[in-house]
Protein backbone atom coordinates (compact mmCIF):
# COMPACT_ATOMS: atom_id res chain seq x y z
CA UNK A 1 0.00 0.00 0.00
CA UNK A 2 1.41 3.13 -1.18
CA UNK A 3 -1.03 6.54 -1.18
CA UNK A 4 -3.89 4.88 -0.59
CA UNK A 5 -3.62 2.36 -4.18
CA UNK A 6 -2.04 -1.65 -3.52
CA UNK A 7 -0.06 -3.34 -5.70
CA UNK A 8 -1.38 -6.44 -7.71
CA UNK A 9 1.39 -9.11 -7.40
CA UNK A 10 -0.20 -12.17 -8.14
CA UNK A 11 -1.27 -11.86 -12.05
CA UNK A 12 2.21 -11.24 -14.04
CA UNK A 13 4.74 -8.48 -14.63
CA UNK A 14 1.79 -6.17 -16.95
CA UNK A 15 -0.69 -6.22 -14.17
CA UNK A 16 1.77 -5.35 -11.67
CA UNK A 17 3.57 -2.32 -13.56
CA UNK A 18 -0.13 -1.17 -14.49
CA UNK A 19 -0.76 -1.42 -10.29
CA UNK A 20 2.15 0.77 -9.45
CA UNK A 21 1.41 3.46 -12.27
CA UNK A 22 -0.57 5.88 -9.95
CA UNK A 23 1.82 5.81 -7.24
CA UNK A 24 4.79 6.81 -9.92
CA UNK A 25 2.88 9.04 -11.46
CA UNK A 26 2.32 10.78 -7.68
CA UNK A 27 6.13 10.44 -7.72
CA UNK A 28 6.53 11.84 -10.94
CA UNK A 29 4.30 15.31 -10.04
CA UNK A 30 6.81 15.32 -6.92
CA UNK A 31 9.70 15.53 -9.15
CA UNK A 32 8.72 17.98 -11.49
CA UNK A 33 7.33 20.40 -8.59
CA UNK A 34 10.48 19.64 -7.11
CA UNK A 35 12.34 20.25 -10.43
CA UNK A 36 10.13 24.24 -11.16
CA UNK A 37 10.54 25.10 -7.50
CA UNK A 38 14.35 24.34 -7.60
CA UNK A 39 14.59 25.99 -11.63
CA UNK A 40 12.61 29.32 -10.08
CA UNK A 41 15.11 29.52 -7.16
CA UNK A 42 18.01 29.09 -9.41
CA UNK A 43 16.94 31.79 -12.22
CA UNK A 44 16.23 33.97 -9.06
CA UNK A 45 19.65 33.20 -7.14
CA UNK A 46 21.34 33.33 -10.30
CA UNK A 47 20.26 36.23 -11.75
CA UNK A 48 21.19 37.86 -8.31
CA UNK A 49 24.90 36.56 -7.86
CA UNK A 50 25.35 37.47 -11.60
CA UNK A 51 24.49 41.27 -10.98
CA UNK A 52 26.70 41.12 -7.68
CA UNK A 53 29.11 39.82 -9.84
CA UNK A 54 29.75 42.34 -12.19
CA UNK A 55 29.12 45.28 -9.68
CA UNK A 56 31.81 47.52 -9.79
CA UNK A 57 32.72 47.59 -6.33
CA UNK A 58 34.84 44.86 -5.22
CA UNK A 59 33.60 44.42 -2.00
CA UNK A 60 30.15 43.31 -3.42
CA UNK A 61 31.63 41.14 -6.65
CA UNK A 62 34.42 39.92 -4.61
CA UNK A 63 31.79 37.99 -2.12
CA UNK A 64 29.43 36.72 -4.68
CA UNK A 65 32.53 35.84 -6.92
CA UNK A 66 33.31 33.40 -3.65
CA UNK A 67 29.88 32.30 -3.20
CA UNK A 68 29.54 30.90 -6.53
CA UNK A 69 32.96 28.90 -6.45
CA UNK A 70 31.77 27.73 -2.86
CA UNK A 71 28.67 26.06 -4.39
CA UNK A 72 29.65 24.72 -7.46
CA UNK A 73 32.45 23.03 -6.01
CA UNK A 74 30.43 21.25 -2.78
CA UNK A 75 28.87 18.16 -3.87
CA UNK A 76 25.11 18.93 -3.77
CA UNK A 77 24.39 16.35 -1.37
CA UNK A 78 26.46 18.36 1.35
CA UNK A 79 24.23 21.58 1.07
CA UNK A 80 20.93 19.23 0.93
CA UNK A 81 22.22 17.63 4.25
CA UNK A 82 23.23 21.54 5.55
CA UNK A 83 20.38 23.13 5.21
CA UNK A 84 18.01 19.75 6.46
CA UNK A 85 20.19 19.26 9.41
CA UNK A 86 21.66 22.48 10.26
CA UNK A 87 19.19 24.79 9.87
CA UNK A 88 16.60 23.64 12.30
CA UNK A 89 19.76 24.36 15.06
CA UNK A 90 18.70 28.05 13.76
CA UNK A 91 15.25 27.83 14.28
CA UNK A 92 14.59 27.59 10.65
CA UNK A 93 12.29 24.64 10.10
CA UNK A 94 11.28 23.78 6.50
CA UNK A 95 9.23 20.96 5.25
CA UNK A 96 11.33 18.58 3.30
CA UNK A 97 10.44 19.15 0.09
CA UNK A 98 11.22 22.84 0.01
CA UNK A 99 14.28 22.17 1.39
CA UNK A 100 15.14 19.62 -1.19
CA UNK A 101 13.96 22.58 -3.94
CA UNK A 102 15.72 25.35 -2.25
CA UNK A 103 19.03 22.85 -2.29
CA UNK A 104 18.85 21.96 -6.17
CA UNK A 105 18.07 25.73 -6.48
CA UNK A 106 21.41 27.16 -5.06
CA UNK A 107 23.32 24.94 -6.44
CA UNK A 108 22.15 25.55 -9.96
CA UNK A 109 21.86 29.50 -9.36
CA UNK A 110 26.05 28.71 -9.11
CA UNK A 111 25.54 27.77 -12.84
CA UNK A 112 22.59 30.03 -13.85
CA UNK A 113 24.34 33.29 -12.49
CA UNK A 114 27.52 32.20 -15.14
CA UNK A 115 24.83 31.99 -17.84
CA UNK A 116 23.27 35.47 -16.97
CA UNK A 117 27.23 36.79 -16.75
CA UNK A 118 27.73 35.22 -20.19
CA UNK A 119 24.61 36.89 -21.51
CA UNK A 120 25.05 40.47 -19.51
CA UNK A 121 28.86 40.20 -20.81
CA UNK A 122 27.83 39.47 -24.38
CA UNK A 123 25.78 43.13 -24.95
CA UNK A 124 28.03 45.47 -27.05
CA UNK A 125 29.99 48.32 -24.87
CA UNK A 126 28.56 50.79 -27.63
CA UNK A 127 25.24 49.96 -25.24
CA UNK A 128 26.33 50.98 -22.44
CA UNK A 129 28.36 54.27 -23.58
CA UNK A 130 24.99 55.39 -25.17
CA UNK A 131 23.14 55.19 -21.70
CA UNK A 132 26.05 56.70 -19.93
CA UNK A 133 26.19 59.56 -22.69
CA UNK A 134 22.25 59.81 -21.79
CA UNK A 135 23.01 60.50 -18.39
CA UNK A 136 20.88 57.06 -17.35
CA UNK A 137 22.05 55.72 -14.23
CA UNK A 138 24.29 52.55 -13.67
CA UNK A 139 21.27 50.84 -12.42
CA UNK A 140 18.68 51.80 -14.80
CA UNK A 141 21.14 50.62 -17.46
CA UNK A 142 21.04 47.34 -15.95
CA UNK A 143 17.56 46.81 -15.45
CA UNK A 144 16.49 48.56 -18.48
CA UNK A 145 19.04 48.28 -21.16
CA UNK A 146 21.30 45.57 -20.22
CA UNK A 147 19.15 42.49 -18.86
CA UNK A 148 16.26 43.22 -21.28
CA UNK A 149 18.60 42.49 -24.25
CA UNK A 150 21.00 39.70 -22.27
CA UNK A 151 17.78 37.22 -21.12
CA UNK A 152 16.17 36.06 -24.26
CA UNK A 153 19.77 35.26 -25.44
CA UNK A 154 20.03 33.11 -22.51
CA UNK A 155 16.80 31.38 -22.39
CA UNK A 156 18.12 28.56 -24.06
CA UNK A 157 21.46 27.73 -22.00
CA UNK A 158 19.18 28.24 -18.71
CA UNK A 159 16.46 25.94 -20.56
CA UNK A 160 19.26 23.26 -20.36
CA UNK A 161 19.26 23.14 -16.75
CA UNK A 162 15.50 22.76 -16.02
CA UNK A 163 16.72 19.06 -17.47
CA UNK A 164 19.37 19.33 -15.30
CA UNK A 165 17.54 20.27 -11.92
CA UNK A 166 14.77 17.08 -13.11
CA UNK A 167 17.55 14.49 -13.36
CA UNK A 168 19.22 15.20 -9.66
CA UNK A 169 15.55 15.58 -7.91
CA UNK A 170 16.41 11.32 -6.80
CA UNK A 171 18.79 13.39 -4.58
CA UNK A 172 16.01 14.58 -2.86
CA UNK A 173 15.04 10.72 -1.68
CA UNK A 174 18.03 11.09 1.37
CA UNK A 175 15.68 13.53 3.11
CA UNK A 176 12.36 11.49 2.69
CA UNK A 177 11.19 13.41 -0.10
CA UNK A 178 9.00 10.65 -2.25
CA UNK A 179 9.87 11.91 -5.63
CA UNK A 180 9.69 8.77 -7.99
CA UNK A 181 12.58 7.60 -7.30
CA UNK A 182 11.84 7.33 -3.86
CA UNK A 183 8.58 5.92 -4.21
CA UNK A 184 10.01 2.91 -6.81
CA UNK A 185 12.46 1.63 -4.49
CA UNK A 186 9.77 1.87 -1.56
CA UNK A 187 8.00 -0.67 -3.73
CA UNK A 188 10.48 -2.72 -4.41
CA UNK A 189 11.72 -2.72 -0.53
CA UNK A 190 8.24 -4.13 -0.76
CA UNK A 191 7.42 -6.20 -3.44
CA UNK A 192 10.97 -7.91 -3.40
CA UNK A 193 10.69 -6.06 -7.56
CA UNK A 194 12.88 -3.60 -8.56
CA UNK A 195 13.31 -4.34 -11.74
CA UNK A 196 9.90 -3.32 -12.76
CA UNK A 197 9.29 -0.12 -10.90
CA UNK A 198 13.01 0.97 -11.68
CA UNK A 199 12.49 0.27 -15.44
CA UNK A 200 9.17 2.51 -15.35
CA UNK A 201 10.94 5.24 -13.78
CA UNK A 202 13.94 5.19 -16.37
CA UNK A 203 10.77 5.29 -18.64
CA UNK A 204 8.99 8.08 -17.37
CA UNK A 205 12.07 9.92 -17.22
CA UNK A 206 12.90 9.73 -20.53
CA UNK A 207 9.61 11.18 -21.43
CA UNK A 208 9.52 13.95 -18.77
CA UNK A 209 12.87 15.24 -20.50
CA UNK A 210 12.01 14.94 -23.97
CA UNK A 211 8.82 16.60 -22.73
CA UNK A 212 10.85 19.50 -21.03
CA UNK A 213 13.41 19.99 -23.39
CA UNK A 214 10.62 20.48 -26.16
CA UNK A 215 8.42 23.03 -24.29
CA UNK A 216 12.18 24.98 -23.85
CA UNK A 217 12.30 25.13 -27.32
CA UNK A 218 8.96 26.21 -27.84
CA UNK A 219 9.33 29.17 -25.08
CA UNK A 220 12.61 29.98 -26.70
CA UNK A 221 11.30 30.17 -30.49
CA UNK A 222 7.62 31.81 -29.51
CA UNK A 223 9.38 34.25 -26.75
CA UNK A 224 9.02 37.88 -28.70
CA UNK A 225 12.00 39.09 -29.71
CA UNK A 226 10.82 42.54 -29.52
CA UNK A 227 13.42 43.88 -32.27
CA UNK A 228 16.50 41.45 -31.18
CA UNK A 229 18.62 39.53 -33.42
CA UNK A 230 19.22 36.56 -31.07
CA UNK A 231 21.66 35.18 -33.30
CA UNK B 1 34.63 87.83 -27.49
CA UNK B 2 32.95 85.52 -24.44
CA UNK B 3 34.46 82.35 -23.27
CA UNK B 4 34.72 79.38 -25.14
CA UNK B 5 32.43 76.89 -23.71
CA UNK B 6 34.56 74.00 -24.65
CA UNK B 7 38.75 74.47 -23.48
CA UNK B 8 41.24 72.02 -23.83
CA UNK B 9 44.18 72.88 -21.15
CA UNK B 10 47.55 70.61 -22.03
CA UNK B 11 45.06 67.53 -22.07
CA UNK B 12 46.84 64.39 -21.85
CA UNK B 13 45.71 60.75 -22.93
CA UNK B 14 47.72 57.77 -21.98
CA UNK B 15 47.26 54.17 -22.67
CA UNK B 16 49.63 52.74 -20.52
CA UNK B 17 53.26 53.90 -22.71
CA UNK B 18 50.70 55.20 -26.08
CA UNK B 19 50.24 58.87 -26.10
CA UNK B 20 47.19 59.20 -27.37
CA UNK B 21 46.57 63.57 -26.99
CA UNK B 22 50.04 65.26 -26.88
CA UNK B 23 49.40 68.27 -24.51
CA UNK B 24 46.35 69.15 -26.73
CA UNK B 25 44.81 72.66 -26.50
CA UNK B 26 41.91 73.41 -27.85
CA UNK B 27 39.07 75.25 -27.48
CA UNK B 28 35.50 75.79 -29.26
CA UNK B 29 33.28 79.11 -28.75
CA UNK B 30 29.51 78.82 -28.00
CA UNK B 31 27.48 78.24 -31.18
CA UNK B 32 30.34 77.26 -33.34
CA UNK B 33 30.68 73.99 -35.62
CA UNK B 34 34.30 72.83 -35.63
CA UNK B 35 34.99 69.44 -37.85
CA UNK B 36 37.73 67.53 -36.55
CA UNK B 37 39.70 65.40 -39.63
CA UNK B 38 42.81 63.29 -39.51
CA UNK B 39 44.01 59.76 -40.06
CA UNK B 40 42.67 56.74 -38.44
CA UNK B 41 44.35 56.80 -34.92
CA UNK B 42 44.96 60.10 -34.46
CA UNK B 43 43.03 60.71 -31.46
CA UNK B 44 39.81 62.26 -33.54
CA UNK B 45 37.32 59.73 -31.40
CA UNK B 46 39.51 60.03 -28.03
CA UNK B 47 38.30 63.53 -28.30
CA UNK B 48 35.27 63.49 -28.45
CA UNK B 49 34.67 60.72 -26.11
CA UNK B 50 36.88 62.18 -23.21
CA UNK B 51 33.76 65.00 -23.66
CA UNK B 52 31.55 62.66 -23.14
CA UNK B 53 33.25 60.80 -20.27
CA UNK B 54 33.17 57.79 -22.20
CA UNK B 55 37.59 58.01 -21.55
CA UNK B 56 39.43 59.73 -18.59
CA UNK B 57 41.89 61.86 -18.83
CA UNK B 58 45.40 61.28 -17.87
CA UNK B 59 46.48 65.16 -17.83
CA UNK B 60 45.61 68.88 -18.06
CA UNK B 61 42.52 70.20 -17.55
CA UNK B 62 39.03 70.19 -19.61
CA UNK B 63 36.71 73.10 -19.26
CA UNK B 64 32.84 72.68 -20.61
CA UNK B 65 30.78 75.99 -19.86
CA UNK B 66 33.61 77.73 -17.71
CA UNK B 67 33.64 74.31 -15.39
CA UNK B 68 36.11 71.74 -15.49
CA UNK B 69 34.54 68.89 -16.59
CA UNK B 70 36.92 66.03 -15.04
CA UNK B 71 37.64 68.24 -11.71
CA UNK B 72 35.84 69.96 -8.99
CA UNK B 73 36.72 72.83 -7.36
CA UNK B 74 37.56 72.29 -3.66
CA UNK B 75 38.67 74.93 -2.08
CA UNK B 76 40.27 76.74 -4.63
CA UNK B 77 42.06 73.90 -6.16
CA UNK B 78 40.73 70.94 -8.80
CA UNK B 79 40.47 67.40 -7.27
CA UNK B 80 39.34 64.37 -9.40
CA UNK B 81 35.75 65.26 -10.30
CA UNK B 82 33.30 62.39 -8.33
CA UNK B 83 30.11 60.98 -10.22
CA UNK B 84 27.71 63.33 -9.18
CA UNK B 85 30.07 66.10 -10.84
CA UNK B 86 30.24 64.01 -13.92
CA UNK B 87 26.79 63.80 -14.01
CA UNK B 88 25.58 67.06 -14.50
CA UNK B 89 28.25 67.89 -16.34
CA UNK B 90 27.18 65.50 -19.14
CA UNK B 91 23.17 67.11 -19.17
CA UNK B 92 25.06 69.96 -21.30
CA UNK B 93 25.95 67.35 -24.13
CA UNK B 94 25.30 64.38 -26.75
CA UNK B 95 26.92 62.01 -29.20
CA UNK B 96 26.10 60.47 -32.03
CA UNK B 97 28.02 57.24 -32.40
CA UNK B 98 29.24 55.78 -35.81
CA UNK B 99 27.46 52.60 -35.15
CA UNK B 100 24.60 54.28 -33.49
CA UNK B 101 24.22 52.02 -30.38
CA UNK B 102 20.48 52.29 -30.74
CA UNK B 103 18.57 50.58 -28.34
CA UNK B 104 17.49 47.64 -30.17
CA UNK B 105 14.83 46.02 -28.01
CA UNK B 106 13.04 49.41 -27.74
CA UNK B 107 10.98 51.02 -30.08
CA UNK B 108 11.91 54.20 -31.83
CA UNK B 109 9.37 56.34 -29.69
CA UNK B 110 10.77 54.86 -26.44
CA UNK B 111 14.72 54.89 -27.60
CA UNK B 112 13.64 58.62 -27.47
CA UNK B 113 11.65 58.72 -24.25
CA UNK B 114 13.59 56.91 -22.38
CA UNK B 115 15.99 59.36 -20.93
CA UNK B 116 14.03 62.36 -20.92
CA UNK B 117 11.60 60.36 -18.74
CA UNK B 118 14.26 58.40 -16.16
CA UNK B 119 16.93 61.23 -16.23
CA UNK B 120 14.72 64.30 -16.56
CA UNK B 121 11.66 63.15 -15.43
CA UNK B 122 9.52 64.68 -18.27
CA UNK B 123 5.80 63.38 -17.72
CA UNK B 124 5.36 60.36 -20.39
CA UNK B 125 3.10 62.94 -22.35
CA UNK B 126 5.64 65.57 -22.16
CA UNK B 127 8.48 63.25 -23.33
CA UNK B 128 6.20 61.94 -26.22
CA UNK B 129 5.67 65.08 -27.71
CA UNK B 130 9.04 66.23 -27.41
CA UNK B 131 9.81 62.63 -29.58
CA UNK B 132 7.26 63.10 -32.40
CA UNK B 133 8.79 66.91 -32.52
CA UNK B 134 11.96 65.41 -32.72
CA UNK B 135 10.81 62.40 -35.03
CA UNK B 136 9.18 65.09 -37.60
CA UNK B 137 12.59 67.33 -37.48
CA UNK B 138 14.32 63.73 -38.62
CA UNK B 139 11.23 62.95 -41.32
CA UNK B 140 11.14 59.48 -39.22
CA UNK B 141 7.43 60.09 -37.87
CA UNK B 142 5.53 57.29 -39.39
CA UNK B 143 8.57 55.02 -38.06
CA UNK B 144 7.77 55.48 -34.28
CA UNK B 145 6.12 52.17 -33.42
CA UNK B 146 9.11 50.57 -35.39
CA UNK B 147 11.98 48.42 -33.38
CA UNK B 148 15.62 50.21 -34.79
CA UNK B 149 16.32 46.46 -36.30
CA UNK B 150 13.85 47.58 -38.78
CA UNK B 151 14.88 50.43 -40.30
CA UNK B 152 18.10 51.28 -42.78
CA UNK B 153 21.42 52.66 -41.43
CA UNK B 154 20.26 55.81 -42.58
CA UNK B 155 16.77 55.85 -40.55
CA UNK B 156 18.63 54.21 -37.35
CA UNK B 157 21.31 57.18 -37.87
CA UNK B 158 18.63 59.98 -38.02
CA UNK B 159 17.19 57.97 -34.52
CA UNK B 160 20.31 58.01 -33.11
CA UNK B 161 20.29 62.16 -33.74
CA UNK B 162 16.83 62.71 -32.32
CA UNK B 163 17.98 60.73 -29.50
CA UNK B 164 20.92 62.89 -28.48
CA UNK B 165 18.50 66.00 -28.90
CA UNK B 166 15.74 64.81 -26.61
CA UNK B 167 18.12 65.66 -23.98
CA UNK B 168 18.29 69.10 -25.28
CA UNK B 169 22.23 69.12 -24.92
CA UNK B 170 24.18 72.57 -25.54
CA UNK B 171 26.59 70.71 -27.55
CA UNK B 172 26.26 68.05 -29.88
CA UNK B 173 29.51 66.00 -30.25
CA UNK B 174 29.33 63.36 -33.76
CA UNK B 175 31.88 60.69 -34.27
CA UNK B 176 31.96 59.78 -38.04
CA UNK B 177 28.24 59.74 -38.25
CA UNK B 178 27.63 58.12 -41.78
CA UNK B 179 30.88 56.17 -41.84
CA UNK B 180 28.96 52.86 -41.14
CA UNK B 181 26.08 53.53 -43.79
CA UNK B 182 25.83 52.70 -47.40
CA UNK B 183 26.97 55.26 -49.31
CA UNK B 184 22.91 56.12 -50.55
CA UNK B 185 22.00 56.55 -47.16
CA UNK B 186 24.65 58.95 -46.25
CA UNK B 187 23.02 61.96 -47.79
CA UNK B 188 20.08 62.11 -45.67
CA UNK B 189 21.63 61.83 -42.32
CA UNK B 190 23.85 65.07 -43.96
CA UNK B 191 20.92 66.68 -44.72
CA UNK B 192 19.64 66.48 -40.80
CA UNK B 193 23.00 67.41 -39.57
CA UNK B 194 23.03 70.00 -41.52
CA UNK B 195 19.88 71.60 -40.41
CA UNK B 196 21.03 71.38 -37.23
CA UNK B 197 24.06 73.29 -38.20
CA UNK B 198 21.93 76.10 -38.88
CA UNK B 199 21.14 76.86 -35.52
CA UNK B 200 22.68 79.34 -33.70
CA UNK B 201 22.79 77.99 -29.87
CA UNK B 202 24.03 74.96 -30.92
CA UNK B 203 27.47 74.17 -30.37
CA UNK B 204 29.02 71.09 -32.70
CA UNK B 205 31.74 69.05 -33.07
CA UNK B 206 32.14 66.48 -35.62
CA UNK B 207 34.35 64.13 -36.83
CA UNK B 208 33.66 63.13 -40.52
CA UNK B 209 35.49 61.67 -43.25
CA UNK B 210 32.98 64.01 -45.66
CA UNK B 211 35.12 66.71 -46.74
CA UNK B 212 32.83 68.69 -49.05
CA UNK B 213 30.35 68.50 -46.61
CA UNK B 214 32.61 69.82 -43.47
CA UNK B 215 33.44 72.28 -45.78
CA UNK B 216 29.91 73.57 -46.53
CA UNK B 217 28.80 73.40 -42.34
CA UNK B 218 32.07 74.27 -40.74
CA UNK B 219 33.33 77.50 -38.83
CA UNK B 220 36.63 75.90 -38.51
CA UNK B 221 38.26 72.60 -39.28
CA UNK B 222 40.66 71.26 -37.07
CA UNK B 223 43.40 68.71 -38.80
CA UNK B 224 44.47 66.28 -36.17
CA UNK B 225 47.84 63.84 -36.47
CA UNK B 226 49.33 62.01 -33.92
CA UNK B 227 47.15 63.35 -30.92
CA UNK B 228 48.08 66.88 -31.50
CA UNK B 229 46.29 69.47 -34.17
CA UNK B 230 48.65 69.57 -36.85
CA UNK B 231 46.96 72.64 -38.93
CA UNK B 232 43.47 74.69 -38.40
CA UNK B 233 41.38 77.52 -40.00
CA UNK B 234 38.55 78.13 -42.21
CA UNK B 235 37.05 75.22 -44.25
CA UNK B 236 38.33 77.73 -46.62
CA UNK B 237 41.79 77.49 -45.53
CA UNK B 238 42.18 73.94 -45.07
CA UNK B 239 40.49 72.69 -48.08
CA UNK B 240 41.55 75.53 -50.21
CA UNK B 241 45.19 76.52 -49.42
CA UNK B 242 46.45 73.87 -46.56
CA UNK B 243 50.05 75.41 -45.19
CA UNK B 244 51.33 72.04 -43.95
CA UNK B 245 52.58 69.30 -46.25
CA UNK B 246 51.46 66.60 -43.93
CA UNK B 247 47.73 68.37 -44.65
CA UNK B 248 47.99 68.39 -48.11
CA UNK B 249 48.83 64.49 -47.74
CA UNK B 250 46.47 63.77 -46.10
CA UNK B 251 43.48 66.09 -47.98
CA UNK B 252 45.01 64.03 -51.31
CA UNK B 253 44.75 60.72 -50.00
CA UNK B 254 41.13 61.09 -48.60
CA UNK B 255 39.97 62.79 -52.09
CA UNK B 256 41.75 59.49 -53.95
CA UNK B 257 40.01 57.23 -51.91
CA UNK B 258 36.56 58.32 -53.05
N1 LIG C 1 40.85 51.42 -25.13
C1 LIG C 1 42.02 51.65 -25.76
N2 LIG C 1 43.14 51.01 -25.38
C2 LIG C 1 44.32 51.23 -25.99
N3 LIG C 1 44.49 52.07 -27.02
C3 LIG C 1 43.42 52.74 -27.46
C4 LIG C 1 42.13 52.57 -26.86
N4 LIG C 1 41.25 53.36 -27.51
C5 LIG C 1 41.96 54.00 -28.46
N5 LIG C 1 43.25 53.63 -28.44
C6 LIG C 1 44.31 54.13 -29.32
O1 LIG C 1 44.27 55.54 -29.31
C7 LIG C 1 44.60 56.05 -30.58
C8 LIG C 1 43.58 57.07 -31.02
O2 LIG C 1 42.35 56.44 -31.19
P1 LIG C 1 41.08 57.22 -31.73
O3 LIG C 1 40.86 58.43 -30.94
O4 LIG C 1 39.97 56.23 -31.79
O5 LIG C 1 41.54 57.60 -33.20
P2 LIG C 1 40.69 58.13 -34.43
O6 LIG C 1 39.28 58.32 -33.99
O7 LIG C 1 41.35 59.40 -34.82
O8 LIG C 1 40.83 57.09 -35.50
C9 LIG C 1 44.74 54.87 -31.51
O9 LIG C 1 46.09 54.62 -31.72
C10 LIG C 1 44.09 53.74 -30.76
O10 LIG C 1 44.72 52.53 -31.06
MG1 LIG D 1 37.52 57.30 -34.62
Amino acid sequence: MLFGYSWDTSHGEWAFALSILPMLLRGLVVTIEASIVGFFVAMVIGLALAALKGARSRIVAWPAAFVTEFIRDTPLLVQLFFLYYVLPDYGIILPAFLTGALALGIQYSAYTSEVYRAGIEAVEPGQHEAAKALDITPRRTFTHIVLPQAVPRVIPALGNYLVSIMKDVPVLSVVTVLEMLNVAKIIGDQTFDYLVPLSMVGALYLILTLVASAIVRIVDVSLPKRGLSLR
Amino acid sequence: MTEPIIAFDKVVKRYGSHIVLDELDFSVAQGEKVTIIGPSGSGKSTVLRILMTLETISGGVIYVGGEPLWHERKNGDLAPAGEAHLRKMRTQLGMVFQQFNLFPHMTVLRNLTEAPRSVLGLSKAEAKARAEELLKLVGLTEHADKFPGQLSGGQQQRVGIARALAMRPRIMLFDEPTSALDPELVGEVLTVIRRLAEEHDLTMLLVTHEMRFAREISDRVCFFDKGKIREEGTPDEIFGNPREERTRQFLSAVREGK
